[in-house]
């Protein structure tokens, strides 16, 4: 803990901050908010199981793919409990500019009773657990078809424990830091996409590329999958985004229908966008440009009106498009499914534009607490992506190279070839004979 | 006895199959294969990643004939599997020195 809070130190003008009081005016359960945010946690669930399982599903090859599905299931478990366990207490366990303390370990207080704004807090325990499980999925992403089983739950279980819980907490959390200081981080732009983002990247830097890679065809085995799995998580991202209002109001409303109206802007731009490139339009392009856009209106989905939307999705499918098809290659690394490239990307895109947006001269809700300019927003947005760019990157390279000189990251060359259906699991997602 | 072999686009299948039955021909083997030949590949683009496919689905045909029928079946096919495009295939012809139907243990062209 020790590192951490050093390097915590560099963000040290935080603890200067004032925690943000939160306004505690409706202390009864309201039924209606109750009814929409089980709905909407149910929503954000489904977007792992089986969303995010198909989307990644189809992409690698045909001999990766159940153990694709596999990691997904088995971090939805595991996240669940561990959540459960620590990482609930961490995130919202108290006041704190970094973290929660340890109060609600094994949700100590956490009661049939319990009420949390408007709604039960078991309701609201497991809405935001359905997000500490969506975040580490989105990671596998990056180091797709190479990472060994148990490697990949040592390293999920540590990283949701030291760098999402933490990180929740800065931004949503009572006292946390980055809150303080007039965040607009809305449904986790911050917390989710550019935390998987980076932590992506390193993971995919620190695994080494795919044997093969660059060399040998590795074209996804199942784009049908992909796409049922983008619609899949573009269903259930209103849970994701108007569910982060945790209450069945305005806001909410306003959240839903920016979150589709950016998506579909993002789609549409990466699929022109390869289209004038590339001569075609291709379905794992206009999918990917979906989520490109439902990643980035994130942040600012209960900050920003229609046409914000608009334009944060335009620039965020266009941005991914870059980073995923043009940077990637130029700089080499194997983020085999472009967790980085959408996500972070993404992510840091709908974050700094979020800034942008949410004037009310254009025609957004406001800044944050105590900001007044497009600039100031901008430059808290940034710290934030700053922050966690640091603090994640650092922290996830750490958690690997530990692992990596310990118990090994990457399956063995043979099990790679042989494809990890078999190689680690004895099973295959196709008997077709 | 001749053997006739043609490589033939996967959609022309079912018109070969008719063409052969309406003059006569009582048995085709089909087997799906990839190969290249004059068609080349083609290539495809995933997020930027370029791929070339050098091989292309084709349809593998086996008809065992009697050499008189020969001539027509070669014309059969070759009208059938016909697109006018690059990539129709080829068929080839090869001498069958024995036939042996397996239940029955008839030889010869009895057992075509």
């Amino acid at each position: 803990m020790k590192f951490m809070k050093s390097l915590l130190g560099l963000f040290s003008t935080a603890m200067l901050m004032p925690a943000l009081a939160f306004a505690d005016d409706a202390p009864t359960l309201s039924s209606g908010d109750t009814a929409w945010m089980l709905v909407a946690t149910v929503l954000v669930l489904f977007m792992t199981i089986p969303g995010l399982s198909m989307f990644y599903g189809g992409m690698v090859r045909s001999k990766n793919a159940l153990s694709t599905f596999v990691q997904l299931f088995a971090i939805t478990s595991l996240m669940t409990i561990l959540w459960v366990v620590i990482g609930y207490s961490i995130a919202f366990g108290g006041e704190g500019a970094y973290w929660g303390g340890l109060d609600k370990m094994f949700l100590k207080g956490v009661t049939v009773d319990s009420l949390s704004g408007t709604i039960p807090e078991t309701v609201f325990m497991v809405f935001q657990m359905t997000f500490a499980i969506i975040t580490p999925a989105l990671i596998v992403g990056a180091f797709a078809e190479r990472m060994k089983f148990s490697a990949m739950l040592i390293f999920m279980s540590l990283w949701l424990i030291i760098v999402y819980a933490p990180i929740t907490h800065w931004v949503w959390g009572d006292g946390g830091w980055l809150g303080g200081k007039g965040i607009l981080d809305f449904a986790g732009g911050t917390v989710v996409h550019i935390n998987a983002g980076i932590a992506g990247l390193v993971a995919a830097i620190v695994l080494g590329k795919r044997k093969g890679y660059g060399k040998t065809a590795m074209p996804p085995h199942n784009l049908t999958y992909t796409i049922i799995g983008a619609s899949m998580l573009w269903v259930g991202w209103f849970g994701f985004n108007a569910g982060s209002e945790l209450a069945a109001d305005n806001v909410a409303g306003m959240a839903m229908a920016v979150t589709q109206i950016a998506t579909a802007a993002a789609a549409l731009t990466w699929m022109f966008a390869e289209w004038i490139f590339h001569g075609k339009p291709s379905g794992l392009g206009i999918a990917s440009g979906a989520v490109a856009g439902l990643v980035a209106i994130t942040p600012a989905s209960g900050a920003v009106g229609p046409m914000g939307a608009i334009a944060i999705g335009a620039a965020s499918g266009f941005l991914c498009y870059l980073s995923a098809t043009k940077l990637k290659q130029m700089l080499g690394y194997d983020d085999s499914l472009d967790a980085f490239g959408v996500h972070g990307i993404g992510g840091i895109v709908g974050a700094l534009l979020t800034g942008v947006f949410a004037s009310t001269s254009l025609g957004g809700a406001g800044f944050g607490d105590g900001i007044e300019s497009i600039a100031g927003q901008v430059s808290v947005q940034a710290l934030g992506v700053g922050a966690t760019l640091i603090y994640t990157g650092v922290v996830t390279f750490i958690l690997l190279m530990i692992l990596k000189l310990t118990i090994g990251l990457r399956v063995s060359e043979d099990v790679e070839v042989e494809g990890l259906d078999t190689g680690e699991h004895d099973e295959r997602a196709y008997i077709l004979n | 006895m001749k053997m006739v072999t043609a490589i033939i686009k996967p959609f022309k299948l079912d018109d070969v199959r008719e063409a052969l039955s309406e003059i006569g021909v009582k048995g085709i083997t089909v087997t799906e294969v990839k190969g290249f030949g004059r068609q080349k590949g083609h290539t495809e683009l995933y997020r930027g990643a370029e791929y070339v496919v050098d091989f292309l689905p084709k349809v593998k045909i086996e008809a065992a004939v009697d050499s008189s029928q020969v001539d027509q079946v070669i014309e059969a096919i070759s009208k059938a599997a016909n697109t006018g495009k690059i990539g129709d295939g080829k068929i080839f012809v090869a001498e069958i020195e024995q036939t042996i139907r397996i239940r029955t243990g008839e030889a010869g062209p009895d057992a075509l």
